[in-house]
């Protein structure tokens, strides 16, 4: 049945037909086109609906439309004073506090944020910080760490207006996002929020078991039921090769499961036809067939003797193995008179929980395809995507959404094959919008690690040995394994100089979901390991835990455990410097507490940990080349075309002010044409933390050249210092040297050259390519995997209920040697985001299959989670990276977790090594030290 | 696609509900819908709604007869933002437990009843309060304590022609306080790895007159602690009451190992819990 409903939107009246359960979220987005307001979840678990009705914040989802008949709905839209804003002046005082702030990274759940902290500041206009975790706490962020949305609401509420936007170098300043502004408008479009006239949709039907035979019955009567059922797409209707995969050696993974399954949520059918007809159809009327097998649940059971094989190429269901070896650990072994520590770590599966579940829709022209999709690597999904069509890579297009967030989890392909085939197939826009549950089954997840690692150290505290081995369950697929099972031996000893190295890992096929890239590629879990060796060391040695550190931290001058000689940009030693002093005193702070709370009776106890980290930026040893190019056009206009995805981290924005200094010329006279595959040239994935240092080297690359190609036509020469101006307007450029009359350019009388974009008729075209310097790596893991590394070390300090084992952190410092912060609001967020889902992975993120496929099941961060954040830009410049730059992305994840769980340690005694550390983890730890002490 | 009513008056919603029995498709009752459509991601709906949200009169809590009744179109915002005494205080932070703000100010605390989670915020509270919950029919009303309303995971007493129209709580005989601790594994929007709501009643010598400790998420009801209850009886609400507490007391308890965590730490945390509300009820 459907119903005529009134209500008000943004203050003008609407009247929609349309069933009374329709969910108000629904109505907006599709009835209305109000896709500012998102969907994550579909049952109240995220907030990023968040809409106010009647004043009051209320999720969008979960209201029935009926029931806002009569009432006032305001949504994002309706946040800023005028209809279509196109700049900061246009903007609400709250929207600008965000800008500034850098409130919004990916920008998916800040509508959301918006509306909750508009509702919070009606009622309560200067809120105290508690307040303010109040009031927002029932939208989750995922990127941001929430500090800095809380400092927007903050500066909001006291009104501090705007600062001016900066002049002087772009490299270094505060520049707000480039991309920015509609993201606080609700402008920006999401993989979901595109509706394509005449578009169908596809659903993926998926498996509930982890193995299983099935079969597909006589689909006949099932399309006589639902006439609007276009297409069943079997494995059959796969055009190309029904096996993709990142790696070259490893394309596994079906489109479509022909006859078997490998783990729960893996894909078997796909509907298409209209919204109405496949939202209708439920799995439970299709004629399959299932025959459940016998799973491989985990590590134990792939590797027992009579465990079934999954793949062919991996025999032992062992998919790759990695080592590192340099050195003679076993001499160290048996050498007498040295401290020893030894661990056993243990992690689970991790999953992304992006705000943004995976979206998007494809559309055939004539014998080419184009998908607007969320996506990290729009340039491996093209060639993933004709290898599945049968197409070449140039009749593939991908126009990359704006992305809800993606930390490794969108550099698969995810609904591509279905919609790219269906589209094909029909001639018509087919539409793929995943489910929460279906994104968390269907995704990969981080790598469960089990690690045992050993280390020695001379009695003056240099460690000498380290053992280490990591299995790592990659699930039923490849995915990013080989990443895993190849980075993480190379950063297996932490952050250390240690001369005798053995470091083995393997990468495990089970029937779980397959285990992917996420922020770090395994070696969150690795550091997890080290660390806790260097606090033991630590404490048998009698040497302060930092001091230990910084006694043998990798420093310009040492070599690693792969042989590579480190000569420049290892800042370390700086990042522990800059914490010593509150490292003293945050310890003697936690004593007192501790004292005082023993003497009141209080359970409480407070602790200090110290984490530190390495992490190499780009690809391990292999080719990773980024171009991109800079135009100017005849109307004097600069256009940057950055194949640079911004997945929330900023990437569009740092790229921006590279080329802008590069060229000589202000941010804002820069026009951004980001991630087309038509368009732009290839700039890379946007992982392994490479984009500000691999794909900004190109965009400097390219900025310098259209700078020479000017400054050669106005017959000046470019000094080092960089002495000359350029103007651009009126269609001149206008070049001016100290002490010389000003050159002008006629640009329009300059011939059209080309570019990447077949639409762009630039008269100048700058264009930069950078490959980082690396070299293979030998069969004992021997060689120079990256060009450069970057280095942080953080400390947490934490208070345990000693009755509960419940864990609060209450404070964090962390320092990180970025080699240059190119936008130090940006950096800072990172750092921020990474220390939320590091502190998620210490303390509460465990995904189990069938279990905790939702966002209440499946815990992450929330705003009265997080705690105080002390950031300390370290700038030990990288010479070869763009002014300095080296990355930051995944490092500030890395040492969080451990020095979360040194400070519990540091607190109670009690060493986590199976994470997370819930609160019945760390109390069973707990009464174990007690009966042990006993 | 089902059907879909949304009556002004009580009446008509008892008549909807007769008639979908009598049609053999019961209705599915909403109130603030926020357990409704979570349980139904990506699932074909074919349901008939009665949706009670807009019926008259229901939004305030009110003195009535020796007690309070909570009509069933309060939300946990409501209650939160009503004036009210002492006795109350545990359900109220409970108002601020449930989800985000976002749910809060649509669910309503008679639809936490209704729903029966083992996990429910409300359930424990109400169960300390004594409430009463009132059924109406249109065979006619009833009233069942809480505690024997919910009778299971997910399951209740309520016939499917019944509506819940409210929920009345007894004034106590003296001065009463109350609490509620709920423990889970972060800030906000988490679901109870076990929680105790605990009233105390006392006379002017501050002797205790009455107590009532409820354990929740630590078995398919909430459970009531009932020797430890009797114990408390006749003591002085003084510092040190949580000394009485024995493991023995929360014997009856029967807490799953889950995803949240083990059984055994449910029993362990649930007794901490219980010892913090008494010290808190005399601080």
């Amino acid at each position: 049945m459907t119903a005529w409903i009134n209500l008000s939107v943004n203050g003008g009246p609407v009247e929609v037909e349309v069933d009374p359960m329709r969910r108000l979220a629904d109505v907006l987005r599709d009835d209305l086109g109000l896709t500012g307001t998102k969907i994550g979840c579909n049952a109240g678990d995220c907030g990023a609906c968040t809409v106010r009705i009647d004043g009051r914040q209320a999720c969008a989802c979960l209201v029935p439309v009926a029931q806002a008949a009569g009432a006032d709905v305001r949504t994002v839209e309706g946040l800023a004073p005028v209809a279509e804003p196109t700049g900061f002046a246009d903007l609400a005082a709250l929207q600008r506090a965000f800008l500034e702030a850098g409130a919004a990274q990916c920008g998916i759940c800040t509508p959301g944020m918006l509306m909750a902290a508009d509702d919070l500041l009606e009622r309560d206009p200067v809120p105290t910080e508690a307040e303010i975790h109040d009031g927002l706490g029932g939208v989750l962020c995922r990127c941001t760490g929430y500090r800095k949305i809380i400092e927007a609401v903050q500066a909001s509420a006291a009104d501090v207006g705007s600062s001016p936007p900066p002049t002087g170098p772009a490299v270094g300043s505060r520049l707000p996002k480039v991309d920015g502004l509609e993201r606080v408008t609700g402008a920006a479009a999401f993989g979901a929020d595109q509706r394509p006239d005449g578009m169908l949709v596809v659903r993926a039907v998926r498996s509930p078991h982890a193995r299983a035979r099935f079969t597909i019955g006589d689909l006949g009567p099932l399309r006589e039921r639902h006439p609007g059922l276009v297409l069943v797409l079997t494995a059959a209707d796969i055009r190309g090769q029904n096996r993709y995969g990142i790696y070259a050696t490893g394309k596994d993974q079906p489109a479509l499961a022909d006859g078997q399954v490998r783990h729960r949520g893996e894909a078997i059918l796909g509907l298409v036809g209209d919204e109405a007809t496949i939202d209708a159809i439920s799995d439970g009327e299709l004629p399959i067939t299932w025959e459940p097998l016998a799973a491989l649940a985990d590590m134990d059971h792939a590797l027992a003797a009579d465990a079934h094989q999954l793949h062919d190429h991996a025999p032992a269901n062992i998919l790759i193995r990695g080592r590192v070896a340099r050195g003679d650990v076993d001499a160290v072994r048996a050498q007498p008179g040295l401290v020893t520590a030894e661990v056993d770590v243990e992690t689970t599966f991790v999953e992304h929980a992006y705000i943004e579940p995976e979206a998007g829709h494809a559309r055939r022209v004539g014998d080419r395809i184009e998908l607007f999709v969320s996506t990290q690597t729009p340039y491996m999904d093209r060639d993933e995507t004709a290898l599945v069509l049968g197409l070449r890579p140039d009749q593939v297009r991908i126009i990359p959404s704006a992305v809800g967030g993606g930390f490794g989890g969108k550099l698969d392909l995810s609904v591509h094959p279905l919609i790219a085939t269906a589209a094909w197939l029909t001639g018509r826009p087919v539409r793929a919008v995943w489910t929460r549950p279906e994104s968390m089954a269907a995704s990969p997840k981080r790598h469960p690690a089990r690690i045992h690692a050993w280390a020695a150290a001379t009695p003056d505290g240099d460690v000498v040995g380290f053992r280490f081995h990591g299995d790592f369950d990659t699930g039923a697929y490849a995915s990013w394994g080989p990443t895993v099972a190849n980075r993480v031996p190379v950063h297996a000893t932490g952050p250390y100089e240690v001369p005798n190295v053995l470091a083995t890992t393997r990468a495990i096929h089970t029937n779980n979901p397959p285990a992917g890239a996420f922020r770090g590629f395994g070696v969150p879990q690795a550091a997890i390991a080290h660390e806790a060796l260097m606090d033991d060391l630590a404490a048998r040695l009698g040497i302060d835990a930092l001091e230990l550190r910084h006694r043998n931290a990798i420093r310009a001058g040492s070599r690693t455990a792969t042989g590579q000689l480190i000569r420049a940009s290892a800042g370390l030693p700086a990042c522990l410097d800059a914490l010593r002093l509150q490292w003293a005193r945050l310890r003697a702070d936690a004593a007192t507490f501790n004292a005082v709370a023993a003497t009141r009776g209080s359970a409480l106890r407070r602790g200090v940990g110290i984490g530190a980290m390495w992490y190499g930026i780009g690809n391990t040893s292999m080719t990773n080349p980024s171009t991109i190019e800079v135009g100017l056009d005849r109307d004097a206009v600069v256009t940057l075309y950055s194949g640079a995805v911004d997945i929330g981290q900023g990437a569009s924005t740092v790229m921006v002010q590279i080329a802008a200094d590069a060229l000589g010329v202000a941010p804002a006279a820069i026009q951004l044409v980001s991630g087309d595959t038509d368009r732009t040239a290839d700039a890379g994935k946007s992982s392994a933390s490479r984009q500000t240092f691999v794909s900004g080297n190109a965009a400097r690359l390219a900025g310098e050249d259209l700078r020479r190609q000017l400054l050669r036509l106005a017959e000046v020469e470019d000094t080092a210092a960089g002495d000359a101006t350029i103007e651009l307007a009126d269609g001149r450029a206008i070049i001016t040297e100290p002490n010389r009359p000003a050159v002008a350019i006629d640009l329009a009388e300059l011939p059209a050259v080309g570019a990447t974009d077949p639409g762009a008729t630039p008269v100048l075209l700058g264009r930069g390519t950078y490959d980082p310097t690396t070299t293979p790596l030998d069969a004992d893991g021997q060689g120079d995997p990256y060009e450069t590394y970057a280095f942080g070390a953080q400390l947490a300090l934490v208070e345990v209920d000693t009755e509960l084992g419940t864990v609060k952190v209450v404070r964090m410092v962390a320092a990180h040697d970025v080699g240059r912060a190119i936008n130090p609001t940006q950096v800072e967020g990172q750092i921020h985001g990474g220390i939320a889902q590091g502190l998620g992975l210490a303390l509460m993120e465990a995904y189990v299959p069938g279990r905790t496929e939702n966002l209440h099941d499946y815990l992450i961060p929330t705003v009265g989670d997080m705690p105080e954040i002390e950031c300390l830009l370290i700038e030990d410049a990288e010479p070869a990276g763009p002014y300095g730059a080296k990355g930051v992305g995944e490092p500030a994840l890395v040492p969080t977790a451990p020095a979360i769980l040194g400070a519990i340690h540091h607190a109670t005694g009690a060493r986590i090594t199976t994470l997370p550390a819930t609160p019945d983890r760390v109390l069973a730890a707990i009464h174990a030290v007690a009966t042990a002490g006993s | 696609m089902g059907t879909y009513v949304r009556p002004a008056d009580l009446p008509e919603a008892l008549t909807a509900l007769a008639a979908g029995v009598a049609e053999g498709r019961p209705k599915v009752v909403i109130a603030g819908a926020t357990d409704h459509y979570p349980a139904r991601v990506g699932k074909v709906i074919d349901e008939d709604i009665l949706d009670v949200s807009g019926l008259d009169g229901l939004r305030s809590i009110e003195g009535h007869d020796g007690g309070w009744l909570i009509p069933a179109g309060v939300t946990w915002t409501h209650l939160a933002e009503a004036e009210l005494p002492p006795l109350f205080d545990g359900l109220r932070r409970a108002a601020r437990a449930v989800g985000g703000l976002q749910i809060q100010n649509r669910a309503t605390i008679i639809g936490n009843v209704a729903n029966a989670s083992p996990a429910a915020d409300g359930v424990p509270n109400l169960m300390a309060l004594d409430a009463v919950v009132e059924l109406a029919s249109a065979r006619g009303s009833r009233q069942v304590p809480v505690a024997g309303f919910v009778t299971g995971n997910r399951s209740t007493v309520r016939a499917a022609d019944e509506l819940i129209t409210g929920l009345f709580i007894p004034e106590p005989d003296g001065a009463a306080r109350s609490t509620f601790l709920k423990l889970g594994s972060r800030a906000y929007l988490v679901i109870s790895i076990a929680m105790v709501a605990a009233v105390l009643v006392t006379d002017e010598d501050r002797r205790i007159t009455s107590a009532r400790v409820v354990v929740g998420a630590c078995s398919a009801v909430a459970e009531r602690l009932p020797e430890l209850e009797a114990l408390l009886v006749g003591r002085a609400a003084a510092p040190g009451l949580e000394e009485v507490v024995r493991p023995a007391h929360l014997a009856a308890l029967s807490p799953i190992d889950d995803v949240r965590a083990s059984a055994a730490y449910r029993r362990e945390a649930a007794e901490v819990l219980v010892r913090r509300a008494l010290a808190e009820l005399v601080a």
